[in-house]
């Protein structure tokens, strides 16, 4: 008996196996946040993750035959050696201090940040044809990446997914403060998804919904990670997430009730087919009475995020009885807690010569100092006076920890600035440094050179203490915005915060001058030249003065009169 | 007067200054730099003479000669010809005489030799062997009279198995106008994509209903079994790579029209061309090459709209339910409505049937890559490809149209750009793009010496040197720097510096013309 059972479990087995021969398995799973925000504006938040079982860098295999992984990503990896890559496009400004903190934060315009793998000979060359190739893919201007505005940052970045890379001679890091994300860049970043906007919870991005908001911000994550728990096999994930923050506070007449329709002005009628889990969380920690959420949901969900934990409504898209009235949530909201981490930055003096870049760190822990990273790329055209670099927290010295920075080459690098600070507890760390600002080539401004330049945010990254224990064994059933970034340890969570860019004038030279200069040098070069022409070659006669006017006016009249004339 | 001579000395030396050593200095300081390009040498190439030769060998099996001639013959090999079925003929004639690419290898059998049926004159093998009954020879026939008495046949044979005229003229059609080319060959020579040194094949699974159908397919084992033995064969023309995806959603642009007659869907071969570009839109660009790419897609229908089947012009079911585009690819329908019943449960797991996919798939492949169709005379019997796909013969003649195209190609990107380099003056030519061009050129001569002299391997290796070289030198991007730089700038940049500081030069210039002139006049009227 036990011998005929165990026949029929091996041929069990190597039937299903003829079923599905040696195809990698694959997953994808959908998720839409809905996060009430205390100024009254709604944070939506959609995540994307799929999985794949595969290993794009093992050597001697191609990857080439892909399912739900998107085809052209996919080429990518394999072509430039990726190991990890993060990019994100982002429209406005997250507001910490009203806002709280985002799922996934990321600067204003473009961010690019990529860690190749250690096999990469020529990383520069390579950086600079993935920007290439991924500004086609997402029809971005990411081409404007070079040398001149990329840095390897040696401590903010470190790789989010498997293995635990140091040198960060592979890794390369670039912002375009200036890009302007719109609908064009929206499209390739929907049709990268399984289901494209055909069914899921993407029905919802309309887009002129999407970016008539105050923040948006749409990204892409991918990274090797591990396929269980003993961390056996490489799996790989890619994760797109979308952020939008929705101003119905004015819109809606200071009512603060919301619907998906409301914002989306699209309902979701089906998860995606092929997504093993497709959920809505609404997120109603902070008002646990005063709220009417329609359709209720007997599902309620608890998880640590940004440490804090919170509850959640849980809708399963992927159950039929999920879209028996889904129309519309109403809710009511309280104040929230001030986030516990929050960075600024602005540029200060006058005139064109010189200024001073002030970065405010606040720490609104009440009772705990913590260490925070603080990564500062400035262009070469802002000549920073690192000796007047300084820290002071409470109006006292604060000597950072580790210090690493790499000077600015003319039209070659920029400025790389990166510190280690210890934010005393409940304080405000001003860091100032002073800069001159360069005199460019008349070729090298931009079209419109009155309007500035942009300086890419500093990125302040910290392990931020948490108030609430959190679990750290791995499990599958966790919410997606609560897993992106690997935390070790309990009693603190990561919280990386971007300042706001910021707009330098530089001193704008009249751009006819250049003409007009020629023109006026060539003048002066061709008097001088003429008279000293004029000079050389005339020759000088002694010629009989002619008599004067009067004398001759005399002469004319006596020859009238007939009498003898004047000499 | 030593003062009126003097400031004519001095307008002079200015005027020498100006000229000698003046203008040579602008003209360097502003001079754009262009490198030395083999312009007498691409003028060459435009009328390019192409001669094509063709090793053969002909062997004279026991029986077809004479004693007689077998002795006047300076080297004479009888090869023991088994009795057996032509097939196993053709392989031990392989091992025989292993003949390099491009060569044709002609056994002449005696006329009653059972080796071929009755009424079948030349059997073309699946190498490059070919059997050819003899005609009857005079036994006074000296070599050369049996050979021109063999010129006909050899030539047909040379042609089905090498190239021919039209073969020729196909492949140019694309570079040099033509006014003889047949309908036929040109359909051939426009469907064949175009030469290139790499190029991507895609397979891509629409699947637009996956609510209904949840669809598989074994498409790397069937890639490894069906498309990669053709590929390996054709390694020599160029680098292929393969890969595939799935896409969710993906409809065609055309509505199918319900068919009451069959009940079923139906697209008319009139819409077919609005079928592509939607789904284009959908398939993505390749990221990671530049190559051509072939684009193969399997279309299920959905379950609302099943079963779906092409029809041709005469309204007639095309029997594979395919179609394909000059160029671009193939598309196939692959209808799954019959698998599984209206109760079954939502969405059917269905395994598709790579063997009859494939078929088509590498069919169409054919097609593209431009193994033409061959006519063979009557009377020529030829051995079907076997599993490779494609006979040795067949890549060779592939390999012929090939190495005219690229030369083509080639030469009239290198012309082109020198013609275009000989107009424009503003544009630099530096150093490096010389060298493309040079390297160019060089191949380009090599390439067509070695079609000369038959080496078919190296001829083809070459020309596919000479396309890259030229396309790298024609496409580099340091070539429009200055390309748009007008003219009319330059003169008002310059006119502010040289109208003040030459009119007072060319005055006095002409003032000492003008005195001379006069000076001679009153010399002139002096001694008269």
């Amino acid at each position: 008996m036990l011998i005929l059972s165990s026949l029929l479990l091996f041929i069990l087995t190597t039937h299903s196996e003829a079923l599905t021969p040696a195809a990698a398995r694959d997953e994808f799973q959908e998720e839409l946040v809905i996060r009430p925000l205390h100024s009254g504006d709604i944070y939506a938040s959609f995540q994307f993750r799929t999985l794949w079982d595969t290993d794009f860098l093992q050597e001697g295999q191609k990857v080439s035959h892909y399912r739900l992984f998107p085809k052209s990503l996919g080429q990518v990896l394999s072509k430039f050696s990726v190991r990890e890559l993060h990019i994100s496009f982002t429209q406005g400004f997250w507001r910490t201090m009203q806002w709280g903190q985002p799922f996934i934060p990321s600067p204003p315009g473009a961010e690019l940040w990529v860690w190749f793998h250690d096999t990469v000979s020529d990383v520069d060359g390579n950086w600079k044809e993935l920007t290439n190739v991924l500004s086609g893919i997402f029809c971005a201007s990411l081409n404007f990446i070079d040398l001149t505005n990329t840095v390897q940052p040696s401590a903010s970045f470190k790789p989010l997914g498997l293995g635990n890379a140091t040198d960060h001679r592979f890794l390369r890091y670039a912002t375009l403060p200036r890009e302007i994300v719109c609908t064009e860049n929206l499209t390739p970043w929907k049709k990268l998804l399984p289901c494209g906007s055909k069914a899921g919870l993407a029905v919802l991005m309309k887009s002129e919904k999407l970016f008539h908001s105050s923040f948006h911000s749409q990204a892409v994550h991918i990274r090797p990670i591990c396929q269980d728990e003993q961390c056996s096999s490489k799996a790989w994930e890619l994760r797109q997430t979308l952020n939008v923050v929705f101003d119905l506070h004015t819109s809606g007449q200071g009512k603060k009730e919301w619907s998906l329709f409301k914002m989306f002005s699209r309902t979701l009628t089906e998860a995606c087919p092929l997504a093993s889990s497709s959920k809505v969380y609404v997120d109603i920690t902070d008002n646990p009475e005063l709220f009417e959420l329609s359709p209720a949901t007997p599902l309620l969900g608890q998880a640590v995020v940004l440490g804090d934990r919170r509850t959640y409504s849980v809708y399963d898209l992927s159950r039929a009885e999920t879209f028996g009235q889904l129309r519309s949530f109403n809710l009511l909201l309280r104040d929230m807690l001030r986030p516990l981490l929050h960075a600024e930055r602005y540029v200060a003096g006058f005139g064109l010569q010189t200024g001073e870049i002030h970065t405010v760190i606040y720490n609104n822990h009440p009772y705990r100092a913590f260490p925070v990273l603080l990564m500062d790329s400035v262009p070469w055209y802002l000549q920073l006076y690192i000796h007047t670099l300084t820290v002071t927290s409470k109006s006292r010295d604060n000597k950072p920890s580790y210090i690493h920075y790499q000077p600015a080459k003319d039209r070659h690098r920029p400025h790389l600035l990166e510190m280690l600070i210890q934010l005393p507890p409940h304080s405000m760390t001003e860091v100032t440094v002073q800069f001159e600002r360069a005199l460019l080539k008349w070729t090298e401004y931009t079209p419109d050179p009155n309007h500035g330049f942009y300086v890419g945010s500093s990125v302040v990254s910290a392990l931020v203490p948490s108030m609430v224990a959190m679990r750290t064994n791995f499990t599958q059933d966790q919410p997606l915005f609560s897993s992106f970034v690997p935390v070790k340890e309990e009693s603190s969570y990561f919280v990386r915060v971007y300042t706001e860019p910021l707009l330098v004038n530089l001193p704008t030279p009249d751009f006819s001058m250049p003409y007009n200069v020629i023109c006026l040098t060539c003048t002066v070069v061709a008097v001088g030249y003429g008279s000293f022409y004029n000079l050389l070659t005339r020759t000088f006669q002694v010629d009989e003065p002619s008599p004067p006017l009067s004398k001759r006016l005399a002469n004319l009249i006596r020859r009238m009169r007939g009498v003898p004339l004047l000499t | 007067m030593p003062e009126k001579q003097r400031g004519r000395y001095a307008a002079l030396a200015i005027a020498a200054v100006v000229i000698v050593v003046g203008i040579p200095l602008w003209w360097k300081t502003t001079e754009t730099y262009r490198a030395w390009l083999p312009f007498s040498e691409i003028s060459e190439l435009d009328s390019l003479q192409l001669q094509l030769s063709v090793d053969i060998e002909v062997v004279f099996s026991r029986g077809t000669l004479t004693p007689e001639q077998q002795k006047k013959f300076p080297l004479i090999s009888i090869p023991e010809l088994l009795t057996s079925p032509s097939t196993e003929a053709d392989l031990s004639l392989h091992m025989l005489s292993e003949s390099s690419c491009g060569s044709v290898v002609v056994y002449v059998i005696p006329e009653s030799s059972t080796l071929l049926p009755e009424d079948v004159k030349v059997y073309v093998g699946q190498r490059r062997t070919a059997l050819l009954r003899s005609p009857p020879f005079k036994t006074s026939w000296n070599l050369k009279e049996v050979l021109s008495n063999l010129d006909v046949e050899v030539e047909q044979v040379v042609s089905t198995m090498s190239f021919g005229h039209q073969d020729i003229v196909a492949a140019l059609s694309n570079r040099v106008r033509m006014t003889k080319v047949t309908k036929e060959s040109m359909a051939d020579s426009m469907r064949a994509i175009k030469s290139s040194p790499g190029y991507e094949i895609t397979f891509s699974l629409l699947n637009p209903d996956p609510k209904s159908h949840s669809l598989h397919w074994d498409i790397e084992g069937a890639v490894q079994s069906y498309i990669q033995p053709l590929l390996n064969k054709l390694a020599p023309i160029a680098n292929f790579s393969v890969d595939s995806q799935i896409l969710y959603y993906a409809v065609l642009g055309v509505n199918p029209r319900f068919d009451n007659s069959v009940s079923a869907y139906t697209l008319s071969a009139d819409s077919l061309s609005h079928v592509i570009n939607p789904v284009e839109a959908r398939l993505g660009s390749n990221a990671a090459s530049s190559n051509p790419v072939l684009n193969f897609l399997l279309y299920v229908p959905d379950a609302h709209h099943s079963p779906l089947f092409i029809r041709d012009h005469s309204k007639r079911k095309v029997p594979s339910n395919a179609f394909h585009s000059p160029r671009w690819g193939g598309i196939m329908v692959y209808n799954v409505n019959e698998m599984y019943g209206p109760e079954a449960e939502r969405p059917v797991d269905i395994n598709i049937n790579m063997a009859k996919v494939m078929g088509v798939f590498l069919a169409q492949l054919r097609l593209m890559l431009g193994v033409q169709h061959t006519h063979p005379p009557t009377g020529f019997v030829l051995q079907s490809p076997g599993s490779a796909g494609l006979a040795d013969w067949e890549l060779d003649r592939l390999l012929w149209s090939r190495s005219v195209e690229n030369i083509a190609t080639a030469s009239t990107t290198i012309t082109s750009l020198a013609q275009l380099l000989d107009q424009i003056g503003n544009i630099v030519i530096n150093d490096n793009i010389a060298q493309q061009v040079s390297s160019a050129v060089t191949s380009l001569q090599s390439a067509v010496a070695e079609l000369e002299a038959g080496n078919l391997a190296f001829a083809l290796q070459y020309s596919r040197e000479a396309i890259l070289a030229s396309e790298r030198a024609f496409f580099d991007p340091s070539l429009l720097h200055l390309l748009y730089f007008p003219d009319d700038q330059k003169f008002a940049i310059y006119i502010p510096l040289f109208l003040p500081m030459c009119v007072p030069i060319v005055l006095s210039l002409l003032k000492i013309v003008s005195e001379a002139k006069k000076r001679r006049a009153d010399k002139q009227a002096k001694s008269d």
